[in-house]
């Protein structure tokens, strides 16, 4: 029974010598599920490097609120005089919001091609041998960390829902005023719901990087007998640090550490 | 020394065809030895029905010795039934308890459309092949044996890819439908070997965007590996995201000069 299948990319060339007027090259990558994996990944890499440098920064806060603060001060005047105050960091902020819109772009239309892949689905349960907690609930996972995204930066970046951010202080020793960012940290987890939130969010990052650190190198086609054993663990080392690193600032907060 | 097995319930899928409902249906295996496959069980069963005179249960088969790829049954959740490395024709009752209900369906992807009962359409994977699971050779006279160098390890990594019967398992066996371990397969056995060289590019490039046509997306559940009746790796889908990366810059200057 022969079954007519209706090209819906167009006819594929089955060589390179075709001439055939071709989309521009990282829109023709992106329009294969490949190159969205490929997108994905580097989006990926990219908000990973921004999470663990984010923590990393903040580890800052058990150095006191001098420390704390000045840190934000310094990045809100990267680069300056070289560039005007705030520029670099908004330059950045960009891309992290590029990356972010890519990578859920990337995987809503990925979504939505598996959905077409298997319209009728299983009439019996499904008995999984290696698809795991995290692979299964990347969408999940991945929808609360966008929720805890707006959340965290209408609390502690546009201070929409705290009232401590844009508050200014002066330390011992400082020429100007500085913005009393260690405050609005302690004010925001003096708040047991959304010091629980963030805990939350931060055990489902991990989780959601625990499969995505991983996966990364699959997508890329980094496959190595030689490294092969080291991929999982890096992803388990890198959810648990960024993980461990985040959940401990609302804890310290309401055990009293810092504040 | 066989032993036998007694009172299997089998929940059957049965549909009349593409576009029709289809629903389970229950059918009693009174007794039957531990020895049989479980196609043979199927075979019993079939029997039983035509003497009733009801319709045989449709299902995929051929060789029965686990090298054709024909046989497909999604066996109590799991792609060609519970033991690891094997096809469904190669799955014996002694995988299975007397009392167990065993359910029984057919491969569901929308590149698999279902033609009756157990049996799907699986002529996507021909387009795929179609579209670059080839190499170019010489006609005429046959050629010495070993005229081309080939260092064991590559020879043994081709033939663990080539390995692939193109059942579909890791089709069935996905979350998302993707075909993924097939069409890295099919590019891992040719791509790793001198004589697909000529083709390497070209190959990635047009297998995977014909993969893309039909079949959903990889992401790296690792479900395939395990349900493959010849335990290819995943190992294989990274190899083709590297050719197919590699093959959208090559091809690309290839078409800059023409």
């Amino acid at each position: 029974m022969a079954q007519i299948v209706t090209s819906q990319r167009g006819p594929v060339t089955g060589t390179a010598t075709a001439k055939k007027k071709r989309r521009p090259f990282l829109l023709d990558l992106y329009s294969t599920a490949v190159g969205k994996k490929y997108v994905m990944g580097a989006t990926g890499i990219a908000m990973m490097g921004f999470v663990l440098f984010h923590m990393i920064g903040n580890l800052k806060m058990y150095a006191g609120a001098a420390d704390l603060d000045h840190y934000a001060h310094f990045l809100q005047t990267l680069l300056y005089p070289l560039a005007p105050k705030g520029w670099v960091l908004w330059i950045l902020r960009g891309g992290l919001i590029s990356m972010l819109f890519l990578h859920l772009h990337a995987a809503y239309s990925l979504t939505v091609m598996n959905r077409h892949a298997r319209p009728v689905k299983y009439q019996s349960k499904r008995d999984y041998q290696i698809a795991n907690f995290a692979s299964r609930t990347m969408r999940m996972s991945g929808l609360v960390i966008l929720a805890f995204i707006v959340w965290h930066l209408a609390d502690l970046t546009f201070g929409v829902v705290n009232s401590q951010v844009g508050e200014m202080v002066a330390h011992s020793g400082d020429e100007e005023s500085v913005k009393a960012v260690y405050a609005s940290v302690v004010h925001s987890f003096s708040r047991t719901p959304v010091a629980l939130f963030y805990v939350f969010a931060n055990v489902l990052l991990g989780i959601h990087l625990f499969h995505g650190a991983w996966s990364i190198f699959q997508s890329f086609g980094w496959n190595n007998p030689r490294f092969n054993t080291w991929r999982r663990a890096f992803a388990t080392g890198f959810a648990a640090l960024v993980v461990v690193g985040n959940v401990s600032f609302p804890i310290a907060v309401m055990a009293g550490v810092v504040g | 020394m066989s032993n036998h097995l007694k009172n299997i319930t089998l929940r059957i899928w049965r549909q009349a065809g593409p576009n029709v409902k289809g629903n389970f249906e229950n059918h009693v295996i009174d007794e039957i030895t531990d020895e049989a496959s479980f196609l043979e069980m199927l075979d019993i069963l079939n029997d039983k029905l035509v003497h009733e005179g009801k319709e045989a249960v449709v299902f995929d088969h051929d060789c029965r010795e686990g090298i054709c790829g024909t046989c497909s049954l999604m066996i109590d959740g799991q792609a060609h039934g519970p033991q690891r490395g094997t096809a469904t024709c190669q799955l014996h009752m002694r995988q299975f308890k007397s009392n167990d209900t065993i359910t029984v369906e057919p491969w569901r992807a929308s590149a698999f459309p279902l033609i009756k009962d157990l049996m799907v359409d699986r002529s996507a994977f021909d387009r795929i092949i179609e579209s670059g699971g080839y190499i170019t050779a010489d006609t005429g006279g046959a050629p010495d044996a070993n005229l081309i160098p080939i260092p064991k390890v590559i020879a043994d990594a081709a033939m663990d890819s080539a390995e692939c019967i193109g059942c579909g398992a890791c089709v069935a066996a996905c979350p998302n439908g993707a075909a993924n371990l097939f069409t890295g397969a099919k590019i891992a056995h040719l791509n790793r070997l001198p004589q697909g060289q000529a083709e390497r590019y070209s190959r990635a490039e047009a297998m995977v965007e014909t993969m893309d046509e039909h079949f959903g997306s990889c992401t790296n559940h690792g479900e395939c590996e395990a349900a493959c009746p010849k335990e290819i790796s995943i190992d294989v889908i990274a190899l083709m995201h590297k050719d197919y990366r590699k093959a959208k810059f090559s091809n690309r200057k290839d078409l800059a000069r023409g």
